[in-house]
């Protein structure tokens, strides 16, 4: 489907391959082993690498997919079935809807907005959390500012990396 | 500026609101049914099965870093660990070595003492199945009852002497009262010289005394009080105290004697019942026997 984003720059279309990839990598980030404090401080790739889809690939990857990418995190992190994926839903909604916006913006500004939504969708996590548990963690919310931290070389590398393909062209 | 957003316009079907309202719902839902119902196991095992090679994937490197520090292993610590393991070993050889020959031995006396006593006196042996949780009334329970033939009134002993009596007889098991159940009363004889009397529990721990004994009693501490066989309920001849202390008080007629069961009358849970001995001719209704003392009348009373 061909779609050229109304950017500064022409980037190629996005292969599909391409999502999957970075998706399932962002997968295989947060199973790494992380501990203690490191667990703390990790970032959710996947998440960060979801809004970077629904921001830029609205029509590609919304609130469905992300529903589904959150049911496999669900299974994955052995947490409450759909704990993951309500989480994600709201992220896409926040995503789609202010994807014009977004991008729009310059990579300071957009960090600004990102960190909100992820905000969102971390506290809709521990909410879910707080209500089947009794409490709430909140080191957990730690998360959301390497989140929003990592938004800035995601998107940088993203782009760069579409870029790089019409270069090659 | 979106010149793709007409062509959007027919294409994007629900707006993201209604997606929104429709996947949150639907995961509440989800979340609903795990945590109340646990439906979802087998969907989680199948989905699981998309995951894992990913997972697998991920803490490859830690198993793989693991694996190879297993493989370094040096030599001199599997050396070290083998002497270790058989220093161990060598030590668990001589307990176990020593475990075998005392169960050997602890077999050896079962046999000797059953048969030493049967020769004396029949009986059979019985255990204590357990102790009454009344701290004022001595009595214990033990596994023999009246279908292994056991009736009120025989005589319960160890390999060191009196234990008790048995007192009340159920199908499987039978109450023994022990001697220092509170004025429980054993005909004795002093072995030294003959002397008899009667000893009585004082429902302490472990203790009797011998009441009625004139101060001028020939009893001295270290006695060794023996059954007299008189009341014909008690075997003559079992050793059954030791004489502990005597206060001897001009004021008072009879000198305070107390005594220490010889018996393990609280240690030991194999028990030797003695069959009952043969009856004796009754005795003679208004007589005054002073000597021969009913042993149950005189303590109950």
């Amino acid at each position: 489907m061909p779609y050229i984003d109304q950017q500064p720059e022409i980037l190629r279309p996005v292969s599909t391959l391409f999502i999957v990839t970075s998706i399932v990598s962002a997968l295989l980030l947060n199973a790494l082993p992380w501990e203690g404090l490191w667990l703390v401080l990790r970032p959710d790739f996947v998440a960060v690498v979801l809004l970077y889809w629904c921001t830029h690939k609205p029509l590609r990857v919304g609130v469905g997919l992300s529903w589904a990418i959150g049911i496999l995190a669900d299974v994955g992190d052995a947490s409450l079935f759909g704990q993951h994926a309500l989480s994600y839903t709201v992220l896409a909604f926040g995503g789609v809807v202010l994807s014009r916006r977004l991008r729009m913006f310059d990579l300071r500004e957009q960090t600004t907005q990102v960190f909100v939504i992820l905000l969102s969708t971390y506290a809709v996590y521990a909410v879910v959390h707080w209500q089947v548990n009794g409490q709430i963690v909140w080191e957990y919310f730690l998360g959301c500012l390497t989140s929003t931290l990592l938004w800035i070389p995601i998107s940088f590398m993203f782009q760069s990396m579409r870029q790089m393909r019409v270069d090659r062209e | 500026m979106d010149s793709t957003q007409t062509f959007q316009v027919f294409n994007r079907g629900p707006s993201p609101a209604a997606r929104l309202v429709f996947f949150a719902v639907l995961s509440v839902l989800l979340m609903f049914v795990d945590a109340r119902f646990h439906y979802l196991e087998s969907t989680r095992s199948f989905l699981s099965v998309l995951v894992s090679p990913v997972q697998r994937l991920a803490t490859l490197p830690y198993i793989l870093s693991q694996a190879a520090g297993d493989f370094f292993v040096t030599q001199s610590s599997l050396l070290e660990e083998k002497k270790a393991l058989e220093r161990q070993h060598g030590l668990d050889a001589v307990q176990l070595v020593q475990h075998q020959s005392l169960l050997q031995e602890n077999l050896q006396l079962r046999n000797l003492i059953a048969l030493q006593q049967r020769n004396q006196f029949t009986g059979q042996f019985a255990e204590i199945v357990y102790a009454e949780r009344d701290v004022f009334s001595r009595k214990v329970l033990i596994n023999k009852g009246s279908a292994a033939n056991l009736q009120a009134g025989q005589v319960v002993m160890d390999d060191k002497g009196i234990v008790g009596q048995i007192t009340r007889v159920f199908p499987w098991l039978s109450e023994v009262t022990l001697i220092t159940e509170k004025d429980h009363a054993v005909p004795v004889q002093v072995l030294r010289n003959g002397l008899r009397s009667v000893a009585f529990g004082a429902g302490d721990i472990s203790q009797l005394s011998l009441r009625y004994m004139p101060v001028s009693s020939d009893i001295q501490n270290g006695d060794i009080l023996v059954t007299s066989g008189i009341d014909g309920l008690y075997p003559p001849g079992i050793p059954v105290a030791k004489v502990e202390k005597i206060e001897r008080d001009a004021a008072y007629p009879f000198a305070r004697i107390s005594c220490l069961p010889l018996g393990g009358v609280d240690k030991y849970r194999q028990l030797l019942v003695l069959s009952a001995m043969p009856k004796q001719p009754d005795r003679p209704e208004s007589e005054p026997v002073p000597a021969k003392l009913k042993s149950r009348k005189a303590g109950i009373h």
